[in-house]
This record gives C-alpha cells, structure tokens and sequence, in this order.
C-alpha cells in the first residue's frame, strides 16, 4: 500500500507542467488534489514515470461569473464549489450534489478538474458537467481546446484528455430563470460513490415544459444523458403521468451493471423511481 | 530510488528541514521520519479517515498527500492537541464521554473534529454526523464520539481555545 517511485515535479507556470507533459512521453500523471490518483498510487494500478504537481499554479483555481456562465478553474477545491455563493446563486443543484462528493475531509482537497480528469462513472461532477452542457477546457504544447462534456466522457475512467493536456476549467452556461431542479442519490453509506444518482432540471414557461435535462450517474460506464424521455418532456404541463412515462423510458434506456454495491436490477429499480421522483420535484410538483 | 527532495515545513509549530523521496506519504513522514506515530494509517487509500490532519488549516488524509507537498507549509497532528496531564477539551471530552473503546480511529476523528468545530456551526448532532461520516470506527458504533464532539465544541467555544 504504498506508493511505486515517481519523479516529482511542483510545476510554477502552467507553461512548465505543459512542458513536462510534452517532455514525458505519455508517462506523466497531473497531481492536482489527489484524491483519486493517490489511492490508485497507493494501490499500484498506476505507476507513472512522473507526477507533475499543479497546485502551486497561480490562477488555476477560482471561480469567475462571465458573460452568461460561471468558469470555474480546475484547481478549484470542493470545499470552496461547496460554499461559494455564485454557485449557490447560479447552480443550487451543484451546491446540492456537493455535500454528496465524498466527505469533509476530502472535499478539503479534492478539485473539480481531477473529479472531472478521474471521469468515475458514479461520481457526481462528471454527471453535473453533462446534465449542465458543461464545456471543458485544456490546454496543451498545440494550444487550448474546449471540449463539450458530452463528447469528453469516454468510458470508465477514460476521456477524451491527451496525455499531453491539462484540463484548466470547466464552463457552466447558466439555466434560464424559472428552471426547477433535482438531485437525487442513493449510496450505501454517506460520501460513497452512487449506487445510482439522478439529476434532473425542468424549465417552464406559463405552465408547460419549454427544457427538460435528465442526467444518471453510478448506472453504466459514463454520466449519461437520456434525450428522448427529455424530448417527450418538452412542451407538456408535467404531472405524475408525464414523470412516470419520461422515468419509464430512461428505465427501459439504461445499462446499468452489477457490482457490489448493487444488482443491475436493483438500479434499474431504483432509477424508475429517482428520475420520477426527481422530474416531479424539478417540476415543483412536489418537493 | 527517486531523487530526493528538500522541503521546510512546520510540524506542530516547530520548524522542520529535511530531504523525502518524492512518494514518501505525509503519513509515513510523521510516523517514521519525525516518530510522531500519534497519526495512525487504516486503509492507506483515502477511505477510513483514521490518518487525519489538518495541512495549512485543512483536515487532510495524511495518506492522500505526499509530504513533499507540505514543503512551505503546516501541519497539525494529535500530538499538538494535548498531554496526558493536559488533555485537550476534545481529548478531555472523548474520555468523559467514552468515545474510543480500541483508540485506533481516535486521532483522525480528534483532527477532523477540530476542524469541523474550526469551521462549522455544529448546530445539531445531524451535522456533527455529517461532519464524521468520513472518518470510521469500528468499536464505538458513534454516539459516544458524536457526544463528545457535540460537547467539547461548547468547551472550545465558551473559553476562545
């Protein structure tokens, strides 16, 4: 359980961690708050040549409100997307789901970028960046691309990340106003990865549904979106038929695995009742 | 064998000065290079809580952070809370209250509760809970240490400590 050796980099400049990335030939990993890599380490799934520390990168982290979204800096620590008012204000459902990524202790460290890099498929950030149409920036020896969340997310624990790029930020373009939301997770115990999550944000206008977003995490290998339950959302007055007909399909959608945290059956089960629930809530049916 | 790195830190208030191997874990740099074996590993991935400190103000697993990334900075363990003849009110607290049965848990939850009572109002044992829910016992079954947490906050915050 402890750590294979590494070569260790605290890199000052974004310019020198890219640097190092371009230098390393793919056998470089980026520490940031290290609460994924370090139990991979500790484990030795992983046993890279380098490790190059971002953390004392001036402006990697903070959180800015620009031009109709919020830009958050990968750097930035859980505990401060936690508590930060222009989150709250903008995105109530991540200051929600926030208290659900692990705990106290890690959410000290813990940053949005690694949450995102890591890409678990049952951790809540990843699912908020695509239930949200988050865009994710990165920068690399060739120059910054922004990827959107839907075609970052490739797999368990795999992206669309070269092993040459920094993630830098993540950009939320804000909902429109009147939009209700609802987070929804069930783990075995507190701060657990999901056995199965559920967000859902409903927007309405003079009483009929004008967007509808619904997002799963824990249930298969990505975060993942479910289009035609959304689709069959848009334009009608929700009540329990509708929720029930829209959770209906993303129940019959879903791939979701055993494991030992749960049956694929068992989070089957239990997205049919989330996503109704949570279509209900959003919609301020019920709350 | 990596090549080693220099780092100052300050541990419990003293000034330290000393050469790690980079995947040195904070942990086992308290426990074997400075003997401060108070900080306990459980799980050594990030899942147990037991080997809890506070880094530049935050409670941090002292197996999730390498001590080379201390270098500038500080670092609390349970050895800085109390002595034996002088026990810290959350010390003083978790003996009152029996809040340890085997006491291998006990300094990652002494740390995290110092800095949840640090940070967070604790209006009502459901935060206190909240608060712990990262950090495992296996003996107690918690109620003893959420008592002790619930009273050694009003201890800490009635004298200023």
């Amino acid at each position: 359980m402890k750590p294979p050796p590494f070569k260790y980099l605290a890199a000052r400049t974004l310019d020198e961690a890219i640097d190092a990335l371009a230098c390393s030939d793919g056998e470089a990993k980026v520490l940031a708050g290290g609460q994924s890599l370090v139990p991979m380490l500790n484990f030795r799934l992983l046993e890279p040549a380098w490790l190059v520390d971002i953390n004392r990168i001036p402006g990697l982290d903070g959180i800015q409100d620009a031009a109709g979204s919020l830009h958050i800096g990968a750097l930035t620590r859980h505990k401060t997307t936690e508590n930060a008012p222009l989150i709250a204000d903008a995105f109530p459902i991540v200051t929600a789901a926030m208290s659900h990524v692990a705990h106290f202790g890690v959410r000290n460290r813990g940053t949005i970028g690694g949450s995102l890099a890591h890409a678990d498929p049952a951790a809540e950030l990843p699912m908020l960046a695509m239930l949200l149409d988050a865009s994710i920036t990165t920068q690399s020896g060739k120059g910054k691309r922004t990827i959107a969340a839907k075609d970052f997310f490739r797999g368990s624990l795999a992206t669309a990340l070269e092993p040459t790029e920094i993630l830098t930020a993540v950009t939320l373009p804000k909902l429109p106003p009147a939009t209700g939301w609802s987070f929804e997770e069930i783990s075995r115990r507190p701060g657990d990865f999901a056995v199965a999550a559920v967000a859902v944000t409903i927007t309405q206008q003079g009483g009929r549904c004008t967007d509808a977003r619904i997002a799963l995490a824990g249930v298969g290998a990505t975060p993942i979106r479910f289009p035609q339950a959304e689709r069959t959302l848009i334009g009608q007055t929700i009540d329990a038929a509708m929720a029930n007909a829209a959770a209906a399909i993303v129940r019959d959608q879903c791939e979701p695995q055993s494991d030992l945290q749960g049956s694929a059956d068992y989070r089957r089960h239990l997205v049919g009742h989330l996503v109704a629930r949570g279509i209900d809530v959003a919609a301020g049916a019920r709350s | 064998m990596s090549e080693s790195a220099h780092i100052r830190v300050t541990v419990n208030g003293s000034p330290i000065e000393c050469d790690v191997e980079p995947r040195m874990l904070l942990g086992d740099f308290l426990r074997t290079t400075l003997a401060l074996t108070g900080t306990h590993f459980g799980c050594e991935h990030g899942v147990c809580g037991a080997c809890t400190v506070i880094v530049n103000g935050d409670s941090t697993r002292s197996c999730l952070m390498f001590a080379v990334q201390a270098d500038g900075g500080t670092v609390e363990t349970v050895e800085s809370l109390g002595t034996i003849d002088a026990l810290h009110p959350l010390q003083e607290a978790f003996r009152t209250h029996h809040a340890l049965q085997c006491g291998y848990c006990t300094p990652g939850m002494l740390m995290t509760a110092l800095d949840l009572i640090r940070k967070r109002p604790l209006a009502n044992d459901a935060e206190i809970r909240d608060g712990l829910s990262g950090n495992l016992c296996r003996c107690t079954g918690y109620q003893n240490i959420v008592i002790a947490v619930r009273e050694a906050a009003k201890v800490i915050r009635a004298s200023n400590l």
